[in-house]
């Protein structure tokens, strides 16, 4: 085969891809450039320096951040991605962050795209770690990409911060946690364990489940499984769908042959939308109550009508206006929805929201320990006490690298197109 | 609900799903019937087809929200501007991709397809993101109830559409010179070339008309089901399986074949697990191709002279 | 053929000292981790490359075996306490007897249908993944599969695992090179060529389809087993039809009947997507994985049209045409 005498060419041309792919890659010593010139184009207002007593400019401090900006879950992860670029910015506009070496650091922000996909993750947390060398690392919008980088980010000793909401992510199999990895994001249980009391509230003990077959949908319905064994609900169906499909009317028709009294819904907008749109059309008479998969604009829009009465938990964020001014959120929440609106016009959501916590997190590190990978870990593990975040108010321990729960979620019902707080004492009454 | 009342609802809504199926498929028998191609991208031209009428029809923002649309014309506008809007990315993609493969390999036109079903994607995400959408009813109103079962004035549009499209293309291809020459060139080629038909122009024409085929499913069933950007391959893969199941060049088998297949799944995923409900699209696959099989070997033909 | 031969073995060593020595000229873990999956995929476009381009046969599910053999090991050494070796062993042997199961119904059907039927088969297996939770962990995935350990040796580096991955692909490359020179490529060439001419001269094309199909099929088992030991955890998501799209991708870039194309195309397509992400992103505005999915479509329908044989193959003959035409003397 005169294929063979061209082989070598064939290896040669490989090789030099590969060499080609290692030669434009990220410059091995980022930080040597003046600090000024690093600063990202969303500065208007020039570096404070100005004040003469002001502190000096050091080197910025690098962050890595990789979510899902594209494939099933981009979703979730545009407004991660956004809130990322927007409090970078923010904190560079304001001179960058003041390290314990008593000068102002500019934050460089690395971030990439994982597609929704672990490989991908673990191919860029490697390439955030080896190549950018970042010390810490916020991201993994869904569970898979989180879990999948765990081991990675664990041998190289890296702190990382994930938005995803799986348990998996921070708890071991023996219950401890793992030492590298700190979430942002409320478990499913808390989720659930709100929901169990709306449905005691009204004295359900027959309700449908009905969620996406994925991690997002599956670990909400194993939340919810365990909740209602507790409480001796009986799950009547129990049912899933794969994520962008169009039609459930089958599902929703085998459900109303059952005598559940409520519906529970582990679906973000994108099929959580048809599917209320179709429960109503089909009649329905029982309530339905999402988790919190549906803390977006979209759901509201593009259901439309159907989205009335519809009741999820959700952190604070969708209610803040509603929040009495005594909540030490409050602030937190409102200054967020304006900035987002502001940069992108459109409202937040709370995956952004998870995002922002888990920044923040990392300036406040920042400014106690600076750049030693070890050094911000155990001020995660440690300092993050009373942490006023979005998502809720954090108190993070070695025990628990969550650090929130279920006094960080309300219920909310969506009335007349909004989202209107329900008080526990009113569970009973909506819808 | 009762049972009875539950597998007339099951079928109801079996029927309206299969009617998307059955106009997907009657643009693959379309195509293959001309060509002899089948068309991987197929879903997106619905996609393509129902997102462009949201575009029209409604406020919307593109690329990520560095483009917004506030146009809100009537209905039956958007509608028309989102089918000519597949029928120009269906001649393009024919134009540009199809026809300089016509005399490759089946392997290869399987491949080229599926590369512009993979590019088409990305264009749609790229304009439109990964949010649903929703289109209009075409009509306002309660659903309807008929023995038992509910059904949406939208499912009757669907229906009722698919029905259409199927006379429509029936009397094109028998009574129109276009549709007999696209016949002829489906049967004989070279024959047809012989007659003055530009068979290349007829591969043309195929395409087109089955991208908007495609196009007007993708639009009436997006008031039910809304829109998003990955549609297009689900819908190319149960398109295809009823095009199978009635038997590849017959349209009114392909319809046949897409109510079928949409009953099949609908009660299938009520009545015995709706988390497989898309294996028994392949299920179904699997038992059409193992019966034809059975068929061909019992005539004593092998599958490869039968070309099965 | 001597020359041939000769030139051949040099290529053999120069691949071979090629692959020794990458890690020890790439500047960190991140790119070694990049040049593993390189070898991954390509044991698994080798596959492919043996059943679409030699014996001509389309397979749009050639993830299914991948993920076979992922969570077989994963299931064997996780949950069986079986070593790391005798897990991938036996993951690659059982994904090999699958396919073969599979094939036999399957192998009947020819061109759109066959496609099809990989198709279902692919989208059948990701379902069970999914929903059958207790045994794969569900669509959260399998975690804490335990590292390869051999002689004492706990392959947990990044580097360790780039030889480990690199051998069994340069063992399988070999053996792919070595089937195509033989009767059973001549054979497979001939069916490719013409079935129905084939059994006229005495080749059983069915036995032959299903045993290569067997073997493509092990080879992704194996690569299966090696990515679930690499990154220590899988998930459904990455075994679907989609991937299965990309690893044809792959094929058709470096060539369908083309073992050396193999490596090409796994290279090509898993730098030119870290290219994009890298490069750019500051022109895609963070959208880059659309902007790798266009790329990627565009490519492919440009690579069938214009270079069906693939990059390396058509490369190669523009070469040799030149090298012709700067040779012959004038006037001929």
């Amino acid at each position: 085969m005169s294929t063979k005498r061209f082989a070598p060419f064939t290896l040669l041309a490989a090789l030099a891809l590969v060499l080609a792919a290692c030669a434009p890659a990220a410059t091995p010593e980022p930080t040597q450039v003046p600090a000024p010139t690093q600063a990202p184009a969303a500065t208007e207002a020039p570096a404070p320096e100005p004040t003469a007593a002001g502190p000096e400019q050091g080197d910025p401090y690098l962050l890595g951040a990789f979510f899902s900006s594209t494939g099933p879950v981009s979703s979730l992860g545009v407004p991660e991605a956004n809130t990322a670029t927007m409090v970078v910015d923010q904190i560079n506009a304001a001179g960058g962050v003041l390290g314990p070496d008593g000068k102002l650091h500019l934050l460089e922000l690395k971030m990439y795209d994982d597609q929704s996909d672990a490989t991908i993750a673990v191919e860029v947390v490697k390439k955030l770690i080896e190549e950018d060398q970042v010390p810490v690392i916020v991201g993994g919008t869904g569970s898979p990409q989180s879990i999948g980088v765990i081991e990675t980010v664990t041998t190289a000793g890296t702190p990382f911060i994930s938005v995803a909401s799986s348990s998996k992510i921070v708890n071991k199999d023996d219950g401890s946690q793992n030492t590298w990895v700190f979430k942002t994001p409320q478990q499913n249980l808390p989720v659930a364990q709100v929901q169990l009391d709306w449905l005691t509230a009204h004295g359900f003990t027959k309700v449908a489940s009905l969620g996406v077959n994925n991690a997002f949908g599956g670990d909400s319905m194993a939340a919810l499984r365990t909740v209602t064994a507790e409480a001796g609900i009986e799950i009547v169906y129990e049912g899933t769908f794969e994520p962008g499909t169009t039609d459930f009317s089958a599902q929703l028709t085998s459900i109303a042959g059952t005598d559940a009294e409520a519906l529970v819904v582990h679906a973000t907008p994108g099929e959580g939308a048809p599917l209320t749109v179709q429960f109503r059309d089909l009649g329905l008479q029982i309530p339905i109550i999402h988790n919190h998969g549906i803390g977006n604009r979209a759901f509201i829009d593009t259901a439309g009508e159907a989205a009335e009465g519809v009741l999820f938990p959700i952190g604070k964020l969708l209610v803040a206006e509603q929040l009495p001014d005594s909540d030490p959120q409050k602030a937190t929440l409102l200054q967020y929805s304006a900035d987002y609106n502001a940069a992108y016009g459109s409202a937040p959501s709370t995956f952004g929201g998870h995002a922002w916590d888990g920044l923040m997190m990392v300036k406040a590190a920042f400014e106690a320990v600076g750049t030693d990978s070890a050094a911000i870990r155990d001020y995660l593990e440690t300092n993050v006490t009373n942490f006023v975040g979005i998502s809720g108010i954090f108190n993070i321990s070695a025990a628990d690298h969550t650090g929130i729960g279920k006094e960080s979620l309300v219920l909310v019902e969506i009335t007349g197109g909004n989202w209107v707080y329900v008080p526990p004492s009113d569970y009973a009454g909506v819808p | 609900m009762s049972l009875t009342d539950q597998l007339v609802q099951f079928v109801a809504s079996g029927v309206t799903q299969g009617s998307i199926y059955a106009l997907i498929a009657l643009g693959f028998v379309t195509i293959y019937n001309v060509t002899g191609i089948v068309n991987f991208s197929q879903g997106e031209f619905a996609v393509i087809g129902g997102f462009v009428a949201i575009t029209v029809a409604h406020k919307i923002s593109l690329f990520r929200g560095n483009a917004q649309v506030a146009l809100e014309w009537p209905l039956p506008v958007a509608i028309l501007i989102g089918v000519a809007a597949a029928v120009v990315v269906g001649s393009l993609l024919y134009r540009l991709g199809i026809q300089p493969a016509r005399q490759a390999s089946t392997l290869s036109q399987i491949v080229v397809t599926i590369g512009a079903s993979i590019a088409l994607r990305g264009m749609i995400l790229l304009a439109w993101g990964t949010d649903p959408y929703r289109l209009t009813p075409f009509t306002s109103g309660a659903p309807l109830r008929l023995l038992g079962a509910v059904i949406t004035r939208q499912s009757l549009w669907v229906i009722a559409l698919t029905g259409l499209a199927v006379i429509a293309l029936y009397l094109f291809f028998q009574y129109t010179l276009t549709g007999k020459a696209l016949r002829a060139s489906s049967a004989n080629p070279n024959a047809a070339r012989l007659m003055g038909i530009n068979t290349n122009r007829m591969g043309l024409v195929a395409f087109a008309l089955s991208a908007g085929l495609g196009a007007v499913g993708g639009i009436v069933i997006a008031p039910i089901t809304f829109m998003t950007y990955d549609r297009g391959l689900m819908l190319a893969l149960k398109g295809f399986v009823a095009m199978i199941t009635g038997g590849l060049t017959n349209p009114f088998g392909a319809v046949l074949g897409g109510l079928l297949l949409g009953v099949v799944e609908s009660l299938a995923a009520g009545l015995l697990s709706p988390g497989y409900r898309d294996a028994f699209t392949f299920i179904v696959l699997f038992l059409v191709l193992l019966i034809r099989l059975g068929r061909m070997r019992r005539r004593g033909a092998t599958a490869a002279m039968a070309g099965l | 053929m001597k020359a041939s031969a000769l030139s051949g073995r040099v290529a053999a060593v120069a691949l071979v000292a090629t692959v020794a020595l990458l890690p020890l000229l790439v500047r960190n873990n991140f790119q070694v981790f990049i040049l593993t999956l390189i070898g991954i995929y390509t044991m698994l476009t080798v596959g492919l490359s043996l059943v679409m381009g030699y014996a001509g046969q389309v397979s749009l599910g050639h993830a299914t075996f991948y993920g076979v053999g992922a969570y077989a090991t994963a299931l064997l050494s996780a949950r069986l306490g079986l070593p790391g070796w005798a897990a991938l062993a036996l993951a690659a042997l059982l994904t090999g007897l699958l396919a073969f199961a599979v094939g036999i119904p399957i192998f009947r059907l020819r061109g759109h249908y066959l496609a099809m039927a990989t198709l279902g088969l692919n989208v059948i297996f990701v379902l069970i993944l999914k929903n059958e939770s207790e045994l794969t962990g569900g669509p959260s995935g399998f975690t804490s599969i335990p590292p390869m350990k051999l002689a004492g040796v706990v392959f947990n580096s990044d580097a360790a695992m780039y030889y480990l991955v690199w051998i069994a692909a340069l063992g399988v490359l070999w053996l792919s090179f070595n089937i195509v020179r033989s009767r059973v490529g001549r054979a497979l060439r001939a069916i490719h060529a013409s079935e129905l001419g084939a059994e006229t001269l005495g080749v059983d094309a069915t036995v032959f389809k299903l045993k290569v199909f067997a073997l493509a099929a092990a080879y992704a088992g194996l690569a299966g087993g090696l990515y679930a030991q690499t990154i220590r955890f899988i998930s459904p998501s990455s075994f679907d039809v989609l991937f299965s799209i990309e690893l044809v991708t792959m094929s058709a870039v470096g060539g369908l009947a083309s073992v050396w194309g193999s490596i090409f195309g796994a290279a090509t397509v898993v730098l030119l997507a870290e290219f994009i992400r890298d490069q750019m992103n500051a022109l895609l505005a963070g959208a880059t994985g659309e902007g790798e999915i266009i790329i990627f479509g565009t490519l492919l329908v440009v690579i069938m049209v214009f270079m069906p044989e693939g990059l390396v193959v058509s490369g190669m003959k523009s070469f040799r045409r030149w090298q012709g035409r700067r040779r012959a003397p004038t006037g001929v």
